[in-house]
């Protein structure tokens, strides 16, 4: 089943063209990874997906469930399963991790026209998720990200996507800035979570996550295109030639 | 995509609670000279004192000048283009009871979900409801006056209770204190009084709501609360407004007064109308809040969660009299729109050992102004006094301002005077991180400001904490879905 299908997208910020015509198709089950050099656009595609204001469609569609993703807002395309783990995750002075995930939840249970969870089953559901990315439950008192490691903020975002159980999930760098640990630990959660009726996008930089989260397919984003696709090979590939190879191909 | 300003959607808001109730008015002619005040202190049958008090103030305030150091602006006073005195009709005789209580006062305290009968089931809270000027309806006085406790309108006290008001009134506000305290002592209307006699501890929440209702009235409450040597009493001060085109000056007067080991808890929630999404219309706040520590070890604490009123000119304070004396501040100051508010305390150590707590948390969305000024004052005799103050304040937008004005003054070596501020601000990243997972901008301001002002919300009593907590939103929202 086709989950996402992007169809010649092309985005500005502040009158600058960062994606230049994207052609991708997720269909559930799948996991994509999405590699390639700094300042291609992959932070960019990815906060188009989630509907971040400034960022501009000048052309192309973005299919979601058979819907146009564009007639929906942020919130909603979150309630209806998407869920970016950010590559810088914002801090949130005065609102606890616990109340900020009750908040969340119950918005997503409203949409689906069930009952709010109640405290009880709430705490528990956060306890065992906790325990599924190795979170101290002291953590989860605290405010949102504020103070936390550069690796607390990355198991922060694994931590909320347990919780939420999207549909599509896109991990935008989630393994930047992790030791080999937290990298397994991450690599446990999505492969924890991961099932015929959920997919994941997974951007990053290198190719040692890609030994622990197994892609079905790896695409090479490069001046705001998709520049080449394949399979877990590919991946490898780039890890022993290095993006000039491909840099040279296309800038030729 | 639309490429809107979040920010500016959220802070276009519109007041939930402005609708106008249609009673009838026994009203004073417009305008004040020394027959207004001679008509108020007739009308309420008062004792020649109060009469004389009153012609007192009122005479030095002709020759006072309208205060221009606060950081507010608005158009001059017409001082005689307003009434100063309005009663509802039926209230001459006063209700007995409830039902007694005019169908539409009661209706109109409902819209603002205030019902009155379930009030009275309420466990803990009496309410003594002012509809303009005059109390309409007081509950629990049987309870109370069991343990000495006096908890009566102004009006009726100064009837009953001469010698207590004669003693007191004016001893922590004198009518010559500022422009506005002085004119609240000219023609004061009603207000509340409580005297909580030696060693009782009263045990319910007193609450009263206030409300302006009548067209140009001006509105001049005083409150007069004295706690006796060990006596504790809990008040809660709310209200809010209906939607109004003119401008209303309200210059309330309330002063506290703690005896040896006694402590007042003075809390507020206010929500008078703000004004349209213009700056047009609201009411002018201009109120004296000032409590005095008398006796040794006690204890006078405010807390405030203030989102109405077009303009704020407001500063709690304490007289920290008594040794080891404890007075507190706790307030958020919301401003949306067009509102401006000059607001913050002061603290004035004059006995040993005395502390003083502030904690002041401004919020400032649309094109607001919201000042915090403060001043500590520790005198030479109040050796190892202390305070600690934090300031912070919660930018929305980037069209509003936030400015902090704390002046210290320390007399004496021993003491010593903390001092922390910060600035933070609801940035668009913010708003789209909470976006991202589901939740509204409208509910993750909503929850971001609540979470900046908990330490102030924690100090209300629980049902004022919910209620204050549902205002702050109600007070951000905004037109985004
Ligand atoms: N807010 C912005 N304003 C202007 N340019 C931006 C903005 N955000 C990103 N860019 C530019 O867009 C390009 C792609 O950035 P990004 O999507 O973050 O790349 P990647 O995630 O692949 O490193 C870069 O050249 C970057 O400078
Ligand atoms: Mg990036």
């Amino acid at each position: 089943m086709s989950l996402l299908k992007i169809e010649n997208l092309k985005v500005n910020i502040n009158g600058n063209q960062i994606i230049k015509g994207i052609n991708l198709e997720v269909n559930a089950g799948e996991i994509h990874a999405i590699m390639g050099p700094n300042g291609s656009g992959k932070s960019t595609l990815a906060n188009v997906l989630a509907g971040r204001e400034d960022y501009i469609v000048t052309e192309g569609s973005v299919t979601y469930m058979g819907k146009n993703l564009f007639d929906m807002a942020s919130e909603v395309r979150a309630r209806e399963g998407i869920f970016l783990a950010f590559q810088y995750p914002v801090e949130i002075p005065g609102v606890s991790n616990a109340n900020f995930m009750r908040t969340a939840l119950n918005e997503l249970r409203k949409f689906r026209n069930e009952e709010p969870l109640d405290a009880m089953d709430f705490l528990q559901l956060m306890r065992e998720k906790a325990k599924l990315v190795e979170i101290d439950k002291t953590f989860l008192n605290r405010s949102v990200n504020e103070g936390f490691s550069g690796g607390e903020k990355k198991r922060n975002e694994i931590f909320q996507m347990a919780m939420l159980q999207p549909k599509l999930a896109i991990l935008d760098e989630t393994d930047s800035g992790l030791d080999i640990d937290a990298l397994k630990i991450v690599a446990n959660g999505v492969n924890k979570l991961s099932n015929e009726n959920n997919a994941f996008v997974v951007i990053t930089h290198y190719q040692r996550l890609l030994d622990y989260i197994i892609p079905d397919f790896v695409h090479v984003l490069y001046k705001g295109q998709i520049v080449k696709s394949g399979t877990k090979k590919l991946a490898l590939e780039l890890e022993e030639k290095g993006y000039d190879w491909i840099k040279k191909e296309i800038d030729m | 995509m639309e490429d809107v300003n979040i920010v500016e959607q959220i802070t276009l808001s519109d007041y939930k609670y402005g609708f106008i109730s249609d009673i009838e008015n026994d009203t004073a002619p417009k305008g004040l000279s020394e027959d207004t005040v001679r008509f108020i202190s007739e009308k309420k049958k008062e004792p020649k004192f109060m009469l004389d008090w009153r012609l007192k103030a009122y005479r030095y305030w002709l020759k006072m000048k309208e205060p221009e150091w606060a950081n507010v602006k608005y158009p001059p006073i017409d001082y005689q283009d307003i009434y100063y005195y309005a009663a509802p009709k039926n209230s001459s005789e006063g209700p007995k009871s409830l039902e007694e209580v005019d169908p539409e006062i009661r209706k109109t305290f409902e819209k603002l979900g205030i019902p009155l009968a379930e009030q009275q089931k309420l466990a803990g809270i009496a309410v003594d409801a002012v509809l303009d000027s005059v109390s309409v309806a007081t509950t629990f006085k049987g309870k109370l006056s069991e343990l000495g406790i006096i908890f009566c309108s102004m009006s009726d006290a100064v009837q009953n209770h001469p010698d207590l008001i004669e003693k007191y009134i004016g001893t922590v506000v004198p009518s010559t204190d500022n422009y506005f305290a002085a004119l609240n002592s000219a023609v004061f209307s009603d207000g509340s009084f409580c005297y909580i006699p030696k060693g009782v501890r009263c045990p319910m929440e007193l609450s009263t709501y206030f409300r302006i209702n009548a067209k140009s009235s001006g509105q001049f409450e005083r409150t007069l609360i004295v706690a006796e040597e060990g006596a504790y009493v809990s008040y809660l001060e709310g209200c809010s407004a209906p939607m109004r085109d003119e401008n209303q000056l309200h210059a309330a007067v309330v002063e506290l007064i703690a005896e040896k080991n006694a402590e007042i808890k003075y809390s507020t929630v206010q929500n008078w109308y703000p004004g349209d999404k213009e700056g047009k219309g609201g009411i002018y706040n201009f109120v004296t809040k000032r409590g005095m520590c008398r006796g040794d070890n006690s204890k006078i604490s405010w807390t405030q969660v203030e989102t109405g009123s077009a303009i704020t000119w407001k500063y709690p304070s304490c007289i920290l009299k008594g040794d080891n004396s404890v007075g507190e501040f706790y307030s958020v100051a919301l401003t949306n729109n067009y509102q401006q508010a000059d607001t913050g305390t002061k603290m004035m150590h004059l006995g040993k050992n005395t502390k003083s707590r502030i904690v002041s948390k401004g919020i400032s969305a649309g094109k607001s102004q919201n000042s915090y000024r403060g001043l500590v004052s520790v005198n030479t005799k109040a050796t190892n006094s202390r305070n600690y103050s934090q300031c912070d304040s919660l930018l929305i937008g980037d069209k509003c301002g936030a400015h902090t004005f704390p002046y210290i003054d320390i007399g004496n070596k021993s003491s010593v005077v903390e001092h922390e501020a910060t600035t933070s601000k609801i940035s668009d990243d913010i708003i789209f991180y909470c976006n991202q997972r589901g939740i509204s901008t409208e509910d993750a301001v909503g929850l971001i400001v609540n979470g900046y002002a908990k330490e102030v919300l924690n100090q209300l009593p629980m049902e004022f904490a919910v209620e204050a907590q549902k205002l702050l939103a109600i007070s951000l929202e905004g037109s985004v879905g």
